[in-house]
Order: structure tokens, then C-alpha cells, then sequence
């Protein structure tokens, strides 16, 4: 027993690495299995609020380029205005229509923290529980998707950004509507996204516009890129088409949260069907 | 003795900051990250306990992780990086020969000595730090490049602040 002891106090270091070492390795594998279901991360609220703090200072520097955005954005908006079509026939009638009822809103909420240059990269939002997120809802910007929401505190909440190895979008070609998924593949281009899974008849052309279909989290139609190359491969030798993201990471300022209303009746039907 | 502490932890503290706000944003090519933080492992005293230096390098690697949203990930490549101090000043270094706890410094120890401290130890942490992050060994070849551009990147760095806060002491 003394000889034991003496031996581990001569090699202590050895000893000591060996149980840092495991419990650090503990923490990794454990809390990256389960989606970051974590204290250490940031949406915790001490962490968060020192982000806050520097989002805040680093704003000001980004008032040109956003103020350009919002400008952008609300022209847009105000296309589709009543307002701004004229009426060309003679009789007018207003009718109550009650055929169209909301599916989507959107909760407007800023980046406070974002990456874009690592293999899986996730992004921080300024609205968490408090104001009606929940995790699996979609995250869209002015330009197009962005990710999903994977975890929420009250004020905060965490997205996995569409450039994580995880994500997988139901997307499809525009002007045909073949659907086929949106991968991140592993060149950590976060400009680069790839479109797989399309049927071999499909005539595809570079430029053609790729959406989301009507599978996906987000409303049918909300734009990811446009095809820029046809034989492209990702590391695992899967063949697809290269898809020139439209969102652009390295900048996201204001980006909305989508919440479907019929998402918990679809759940609860396809749940049914499965028993 | 409590010179050292106050020392250490404004270090500490400056080197997450700049860590956290300055060279995350920082990636060229996709290839260079460099991981600056590392420096208050290697600029603890020589005399630090074992135990201390281990529950040091893991505090960092933490507080990293929970700015970098990687539990884990940091605080087991500091781990390693503390083991393979311990190992290398055994070698290196004879302990008796100092006066009042010194430190591993650029102007104690001479360029040559810092170098090769500051080149190994990087090198052995951005490797295991950068494989983990990856995990797969298809994109074996792209991490190594990551590991050797972002190793030269942050001894650059490591060499310059040696050169800034250079004092010349006689050993």
C-alpha cells in the first residue's frame, strides 16, 4: 500500500492528466451528442450578456450596411402592398375572405453572436421563450434560410446555422418543383452550399433558382441560392450540384424566427400514422 | 508571491478577451484560426504545483468553450498541453539553479529555448485540438494543413508579445 502511494505521488503528473483529461473528454462527447443541451454555451445568461455588451458596441460600426438592408427590405414589402396595385376594372366590391388564414409568423429578432468559419457553426439571437420560441422552429433572413433553433433560454436562444454537418433542408428547383435536400458539405466554404438527392431525368441548368419545398420547416418557397456548378462532390464521394448560397453569413444583422401554426396538428397526425 | 497572482489573472482575463473578440473573427483562407490563449499555460512559473497548473489549464479551456459553444473540446486540448509542459521542462530545465519564481519568459530564457517551447507546445495543441474538432479521418490532410498554417500564425503572435513585454534578467 505505502509502495502504491509513493509510486502515484512520483508520477503525479501522469496520474493528474490522466483525470482531466478524461473528464474533459467526458464533457465533449456527452454534451456534443445531445445538441449543446448545456449550461457551458451562449445562450447561458452571463455569457450572453457580455456578447450583448460587445454586440452593442460593434453595431454602431454596421449602421451603414444595415440601414442599406432594412431599405432594401421595405421596398420590397411595400411591392406587395394592396396599396400599390390599382384596381382595373370598373365595378369594386370588397368581399370578407375567408378563405386564406394565416399559417406563418414571424418574430423579428437580432444576431448577437455568429460563426461562419467553423466545421459546424451555430448562431446567438436576442429572443428567447419569452417571446414564443420554441426549439425546431425555422430562421429566415431577408435574403433567405439561415438554420434552426436548438435551444432556448428566456431571453436568448441558440440556431444551428444552416453551415453545421447536421442540417439537412428539404429544398427544390424552382422552376420544376423536384425536391432533393441541402447539405453543408465538408470544403467549409460559407458560400458554397450542395443540392442532392434530385432525380437523374432532371434537366438542370447553372443559375436555375433552388427554394425550400412544402416538407420543409420553412414556408414553401423562401429562397437558399442558385445552382453555380453541376458535377460537384463532396469528401464522402456523394455527387450532387453546387448551389451558390443567397444569404450572406459573414453579415447577418436582423433575421426573423418562423412559427408554423399547423406544425403541432401535422405532429400529432404523422404521429398517429407511425403507430 | 502575490505579485504573481495579480499578474496571472490580468493575463488570464486580457488573453480570453482578446481570444474571444478579437482572433475568433479571424479566419484566412479557411486555414489560419489561431488559438492565442494558450500563452497563459505557457507563461505560468516553473515552480506551479502539478495539480494547480492542471486545474488552471482546464479552467481555461472552459471558460473558452463556453464562448465558443464547444463544451469540452478546449479544456481537454489545454489538458494535454499542461502535460506535455510538465514533460518538457523536466527535460529542458533545471529547477535549482533560479532565484525567486520565475516564469518561462522570452528575456529569461533566451530566443532559441522560448522557440522551441512556444513551436512544440502550440503545435501539439492545435493538432489535437483541430483533429477533435473535425473527427474523421477523410479530412485527415486538410486539418494537418489547418494545424501547421495556424501553428506558425499564433507562435507569430506569441514571439511578437515575447518581443513587447521583453525584460532582460541574468539568470
Amino acid at each position: 500500500m505505502r509502495n502504491l502511494l509513493i509510486f502515484i505521488s512520483k508520477y503525479n503528473a501522469f496520474f493528474l492528466f490522466i483525470i482531466f483529461e478524461v473528464s474533459s473528454l467526458v464533457i465533449f462527447v456527452k454534451y456534443n451528442n445531445f445538441q449543446k443541451a448545456t449550461f457551458i454555451s451562449s445562450s447561458n445568461e452571463v455569457i450572453g450578456n457580455i456578447y450583448l455588451k460587445a454586440d452593442q458596441i460593434t453595431d454602431y460600426f454596421k449602421l451603414g450596411i444595415t440601414n442599406d438592408s432594412l431599405a432594401r427590405e421595405n421596398a420590397r414589402l411595400r411591392n406587395q402592398l394592396k396599396s400599390s396595385f390599382y384596381v382595373d376594372s370598373s365595378s369594386v366590391k370588397t368581399v370578407t375572405d375567408t378563405i386564406y388564414k394565416q399559417q406563418y409568423t414571424y418574430i423579428a429578432a437580432r444576431v448577437i453572436n455568429n460563426s461562419f468559419n467553423r466545421r459546424n457553426n451555430y448562431l446567438t439571437i436576442n429572443r428567447g421563450s419569452n417571446a414564443g420560441i420554441t426549439k425546431g422552429m425555422g430562421v429566415i433572413s431577408s435574403s433567405g434560410v439561415v438554420g434552426i433553433v436548438i435551444n432556448t433560454g428566456p431571453n436568448l436562444s441558440t440556431v444551428q446555422s444552416l453551415l453545421h454537418e447536421n442540417t439537412r433542408i428539404s429544398a427544390m428547383l424552382a422552376d420544376s418543383n423536384n425536391v432533393g435536400s441541402l447539405i453543408w458539405d465538408n470544403n467549409l466554404d460559407p458560400t458554397k452550399a450542395m443540392l442532392i438527392n434530385i432525380m437523374k431525368q432532371v434537366k438542370i441548368k447553372v443559375g436555375m433558382p433552388v427554394v425550400t419545398s412544402g416538407y420543409s420547416l420553412f414556408p414553401e418557397g423562401t429562397m437558399l441560392g442558385h445552382i453555380s456548378r453541376l458535377d460537384a462532390k463532396n469528401s464522402s464521394n456523394v455527387t450532387g450540384f453546387e448551389v451558390n448560397l443567397s444569404v450572406n453569413f459573414s453579415n447577418l444583422q436582423y433575421i426573423y424566427v418562423v412559427t408554423n401554426k399547423l406544425a403541432q396538428e401535422q405532429e400529432a397526425l404523422e404521429a398517429q400514422e407511425k403507430q | 508571491m502575490s505579485r504573481t497572482i495579480i499578474y496571472n489573472l490580468l493575463r488570464f482575463i486580457v488573453l480570453v478577451f482578446i481570444q474571444v473578440f478579437l482572433l475568433k473573427n479571424i479566419s484566412l483562407y479557411q486555414v489560419v484560426t489561431p488559438y492565442f490563449y494558450i500563452l497563459f499555460i505557457l507563461l505560468l512559473p516553473f515552480n506551479i504545483p502539478n495539480f494547480l497548473l492542471y486545474a488552471l489549464a482546464f479552467i481555461l479551456g472552459i471558460t473558452i468553450d463556453a464562448f465558443y459553444d464547444t463544451p469540452g473540446l478546449h479544456a481537454a486540448s489545454c489538458v494535454l498541453l499542461a502535460y506535455v509542459r510538465i514533460i518538457f521542462i523536466s527535460i529542458t530545465v533545471q529547477k535549482e539553479g533560479f532565484d525567486n519564481e520565475p516564469e518561462p519568459t522570452l528575456g529569461l530564457m533566451g530566443f532559441r529555448w522560448f522557440f522551441l517551447y512556444a513551436l512544440i507546445l502550440t503545435f501539439l495543441h492545435h493538432f489535437f485540438l483541430l483533429n477533435l474538432e473535425s473527427f474523421r479521418f477523410s479530412q485527415i490532410l486538410f486539418t494537418l494543413t489547418r494545424v501547421v498554417f495556424s501553428t506558425i500564425f499564433t507562435v507569430l503572435l506569441m514571439l511578437i508579445s515575447g518581443l513587447m513585454f521583453f525584460k532582460k534578467k541574468v539568470r
